[in-house]
């Protein structure tokens, strides 16, 4: 049961990050591959209805988290504070940008939202990304069950590590390559006209990045955790999360190829997800690994909550999963199709 | 200064209020507007479409506010009480995961067809996206409520060997009669702020003379609907609350009233000021027995004092309780009493041409808010010195890494997010205000 809700709980963020993760990327991408005004609105039109059912999963994901494995988010939220509340203010501050900006038809109003579009986007992802980071190489959790981190350090390779230093950015500057390179694909698919063109031009050279970051992004991990990938082999999972990122690359390289670009955002989102999969089946059943001595590691056996509690979570998560993706699906049937910038008073 | 607690207790305070400020107006424009668009597909009239087109772009602009204020507090769980997520995580994760689920989801998927599809779709199917709407903000109101009445009130848990609370019955946490009583005093007042906004624009449209059919409108869903919300939230749903509070803090119930002597045939306190280091209460006004009355349904019942109670036990704020629970049963009475007069006037159709009534309904709307946060006040301050009631400490509850400094820092700066957020705020409805209701006609 323990080891359902790990994965209920990582399907779960992972469903985040590939949902929330290309309205990041457009976000991104926006200032870039949207010019006029039209073209932003284009944009915005394209993630304007989903961005806020995309966080959702965020806050589902952490509901998930709280219920079955509290400890867990205590530690880590605490001992994460400045940088949480960075996430969280990056959080409102984007989800402002999106929805008032059209509100004016003035264009000083419409370029400061769009500069902070920009910014919160870009900010998100690294932060996001970083948090990974903490997770996969281990953060001082001891006896107590809690620990204290810097924000940041001097970035130095060494040394102590903070929450923000080179190895946890460098996954962060990952995620938002990955993420922008997801956007892309996006973009491609439900726009037409000069932001598609531009989006489209953008693909490839981004998946390209995401590769070499990825390798980097591998190395670095495999040098401050250094057991991590020897999970790997043993787990099936494991070995269903890696095929599935590698059938992602082949869908979204086909895609671009073949401007199939529905084909193409599809495989980036099962890249994300094999990726995050993948990263979960190393570091099992560990959700926060501490880096004082493999006793203080909370896992999902020693930090969950009791049987009944997680059954009954089971219970109304098996009922309430299937009606989430109904809404998406009734979601995307009602936006299907290429975007159009709204008429003024009449959309994002 | 520099005791953590004091930051953490500040800063959801502060945040948590802010952020009501919102949902109370969007869970009550959610009804309105329901009801606008029923009335406006039952008669077929342009004037019912209109009225509610208005109202979900003021509801729109609220929502995003709401949204945006929500997601601090959701995380705040884990970064400032990290103790208590922790030893409680197993039964309030549950309604928090479940808010998330049931109500979230629906509200994200159908306020975008809400906000821009009433050209999109169909009469009906736009209906069908405010009913999600108000079902969906109505549920999220029910699960927090239920977090919060296990906080007041715990109920279907056991205490694990390692001390954290386990869920027990899922029915008893889910349905705790606290949770029931709070959710329907609650809702029925963001009804009430929902009805006074409205009337209140009504009331300034027709002191402008502009708008005079939508304002007329205004004026009467405002009034019919303010003046059955303004009863109900008193009676049954406040009486309810009271009696739950008697029975269950019969602490707290003292500390409101200001209370230090038991005794039956309790006297009601309307005004006066309670003197915590002389325990009595200074020049008061009372009505002799009525809260025996109120509290336990007969007049000659014992109601007992706070020095009948260990002082390691009493609210620490009992002046602030007391002040705060006087002005929200204050506004209470003073909203009636408006939404009645206005009421008659309404039905002897001469609400329109008294100025003074107008002017009166033009200014009342902050009532609600400030009735509503007095209310929560109530109910958080009553609930100390627990976190959860009886079980577990405020003091104990506080995450142990995070220091004062920290909490500080964040705090101001949702001071000056919340500063920017109301500028827009202001800047954005008022303009709607002043833009009006925009008439078109949607496809058939």
């Amino acid at each position: 049961m323990e080891m359902l809700w790990f994965w209920l709980v990582s399907v779960m963020v992972a469903i985040y990050v590939v949902m929330d993760g290309f309205d990041f990327g457009a976000g991104i991408l926006h200032l870039v591959v949207a010019k006029t005004n039209e073209e932003r609105r284009e944009v915005l039109g394209a993630i304007g209805p989903l961005w806020d059912g995309n966080e959702v999963w965020l806050l589902a994901g952490g509901g998930s988290m709280f219920l079955a494995f509290p400890k867990v988010l205590a530690s880590g939220f605490s001992g994460f504070y400045l940088a949480i509340w960075l996430v969280v203010w990056c959080l409102m501050l984007r989800g402002i940008s999106i929805e008032f900006r059209s509100h004016l038809q003035d264009g000083l109003w419409r370029h400061f939202w769009d500069g902070t579009f920009a910014l919160s986007s870009v900010l998100l992802p690294v932060l996001f990304g970083a948090a990974l980071g903490n997770v996969l190489r281990g953060v001082p959790v001891g006896a107590s069950g809690y620990f204290e981190m810097a924000l940041w350090t001097d970035f130095r390779t060494g040394g102590v590590p903070g929450i923000l230093d080179w190895y946890t950015v460098l996954i962060g500057v990952f995620a938002l390559v990955t993420v922008a390179a997801h956007g892309a694909l996006f973009l491609a698919w439900k726009t037409a006209g000069a932001v598609h063109e531009r989006a489209k031009g953008l693909a490839l050279g981004l998946w390209g990045a995401v590769l070499l970051l990825w390798i980097v992004a591998s190395y670095a991990t495999s040098v401050v955790n250094p057991g991590i990938f020897q999970r790997l082999p043993q787990a099936p999972l494991g070995w269903a999360a890696c095929l599935i990122v590698l059938a992602g690359l082949g869908l979204v390289f086909t895609g671009i190829k073949r401007e199939r670009f529905l084909l193409a955002f599809l495989g980036s989102g099962a890249f994300i997800l094999g990726l995050l999969a993948a990263s979960a089946a190393c570091v099992y059943p560990v959700m926060l690994r501490s880096t004082l001595g493999p006793q203080f590691d909370l896992t999902a056996l020693n930090a969950s909550v009791g049987r009944h509690g997680l059954q009954t979570g089971l219970v109304w998560w098996l009922i309430g999963f299937p009606i989430a993706l109904g809404y998406l699906a009734i979601l995307f049937r009602f936006h299907r199709g290429k975007v159009k910038a709204a008429g003024e008073g009449e959309g994002y | 200064m520099g005791d953590p607690l004091f930051w953490h207790r500040l800063q959801f305070g502060f945040t948590a209020t802010y952020h009501y400020l919102f949902p109370q107006l969007t869970m009550g424009l959610a009804l309105v507007i329901v009801v606008l668009k029923a009335m406006g597909l039952r008669t077929g009239e342009a004037r019912y479409n209109d009225a509610a087109r208005f109202w979900i772009k003021i509801f729109g602009i609220n929502f995003a506010i709401g949204v945006v204020t929500g997601i601090p507090l959701e995380f705040q769980f884990g970064t400032n009480w990290a103790k208590f997520s922790h030893l409680s995580g197993g039964i309030i994760g549950q309604t928090l995961g479940m808010e998330g689920m049931f109500a979230f989801f629906l509200e994200s998927s159908f306020l975008g067809m809400l906000i821009w599809g009433e050209k999109r779709l169909s009469p009906k199917a736009h209906f069908g996206a405010a009913l999600a709407l108000w079902i969906g903000s109505w549920l999220s109101g029910y699960f927090i409520i239920a977090t919060n009445a296990f906080m007041q009130h715990p109920v279907g848990y056991t205490v694990a060997a390692d001390g954290t609370l386990q869920l027990a019955s899922f029915w008893a946490f889910l349905f705790n009669p606290w949770a029931l009583g709070q959710y329907a005093h609650n809702m029925i007042a963001a009804a009430v702020t929902g009805s006074f906004v409205v009337a209140a624009i009504g009331a300034f449209w027709t002191l402008k003379g502009i708008y005079p059919e939508q304002a007329r409108l205004n004026l009467r869903v405002g009034t019919i609907m303010g003046l059955i919300f303004s009863v109900l939230v008193a009676f049954p749903t406040g009486d309810l609350q009271g009696k739950l509070v008697a029975k269950y803090q019969p602490i707290t119930l003292a500390a409101m009233e200001g209370r230090f002597e038991s005794g039956p045939r309790a006297a009601l306190t309307l005004v006066g000021q309670p003197n915590v280091a002389q325990r009595r209460i200074e020049n008061p006004i009372q009505l002799p027995a009525v809260l025996s009355f109120i509290a336990y349904g007969s007049f000659s019942s014992d109601v007992k004092g706070l020095l009948e109670f260990p002082e390691d036990q009493w609210p620490q704020n009992i002046e602030l309780l007391y002040y705060a629970f006087h002005i929200m049963a204050g506004l209470g009475t003073i909203m009636i009493a408006i939404m009645g007069l206005s009421a008659l006037l309404l039905w002897k159709g001469r609400l329109d041409g008294n100025r003074t009534m107008l002017w009166v309904l033009m200014l009342a709307f902050p009532f609600p808010y400030i009735a509503t946060t007095a209310g929560w006040a109530v109910a958080e301050f009553g609930r100390q010195p627990w976190l959860i009631y009886g079980v577990l400490r405020t003091v104990d509850g506080a995450s142990p890494t995070v220091n004062a400094g920290h909490t500080a820092f964040t705090t101001l700066g949702f001071a000056g997010i919340f500063v920017v957020l109301s500028v827009l705020w202001l800047f954005l409805v008022g303009r709607e205000i002043s833009h009006g209701p925009v008439s078109h006609t949607p496809k058939a």
